[in-house]
């Protein structure tokens, strides 16, 4: 059996609509608030979810409505962890997706949105197979603070 | 997101509030499509001291807003910025190209 490090879990699944975007960072924040963040690091973690729901939203099933996972970890040390998971088309040349302004959308996309997750979190990672899906998995460390945690 | 507009002859100020993100920026892009060909600024103040979140699409949408002003001839800027929307921008580089206020 493989070794449970984590010591909080929540899990979320829901259908590829766009007012899930608002949904899944809010839900993000509220599950990291048990790391007493500042500010600042709840717009990070929101900015970084928002960005890789999205990307599941708009991309991975163009033509109809698909399954989006999150998984939302919580690591001794105060880390947190965000793995977004969908089961659609998949990203032919992952590198090529990371690199910004690059994209495939519309013209309400940016091709930022890769930039974004790796400037406010600490790493990105993305794996994707075509016609299988893609994941993205985002941590982020948050700083002791005074008081400690609880 | 509610976004409201206020011309003075050729100098528009756009409010935008609440969030931003790619659900709502279809329709904002139309909206501020529509209000800036009505119009034709030469000069455009973008208010974003009500914005309370923005994703990577609040960039979409103030490049469409460049673009349209470089395109006119006119001046854009964006003023009000809270911390979290401005270092969404800044991390984008957006700064290089429009005057930003905070």
């Amino acid at each position: 059996m493989p070794v449970i490090r984590y010591t909080n879990q929540a899990v979320l699944t829901f259908p590829s609509r766009s007012a899930n975007e608002a949904f899944a960072r809010s839900a993000a924040a509220s599950f990291a608030a048990q790391l007493d963040p500042t500010l600042d690091e709840l717009g990070d973690v929101k900015t970084a979810v928002s960005e890789a729901v999205t990307n599941a939203i708009v991309h991975a099933y163009p033509d109809a409505l698909g399954k989006v996972q999150m998984k939302l970890r919580l690591y001794p040390e105060g880390e947190l962890e965000v793995i977004v998971r969908d089961w659609g088309v998949g990203i032919p040349d992952v590198e090529k997706a990371r690199t910004p302004l690059f994209t495939t959308g519309n013209e309400e996309r940016s091709g930022m949105g890769f930039t974004i997750m790796e400037s406010f979190m600490d790493t990105l990672r993305v794996r994707s197979s075509p016609g299988k899906g893609t994941v993205v998995t985002l941590r982020k460390k948050f700083a002791v603070r005074a008081g400690g945690r609880a | 997101m509610p976004v409201t507009f206020a011309a003075h002859n050729r100098d528009l100020t756009l409010s935008l509030s609440g969030e931003i993100d790619h659900h709502g920026a279809k329709g904002l892009l139309e909206e501020l499509d529509r209000e800036l060909d009505a119009v034709l600024p030469r000069a455009l103040t973008v208010d974003c001291g009500h914005v309370t979140f923005m994703d990577s699409s609040g960039i979409a949408v103030l490049l469409r807003l460049w673009q349209r002003m470089e395109a006119l001839g006119g001046s854009i800027r964006v003023v009000g910025l809270r911390e979290q929307p401005a270092r969404v921008l800044r991390a984008a580089g957006l700064e290089r190209m429009i005057q930003m206020e905070y």
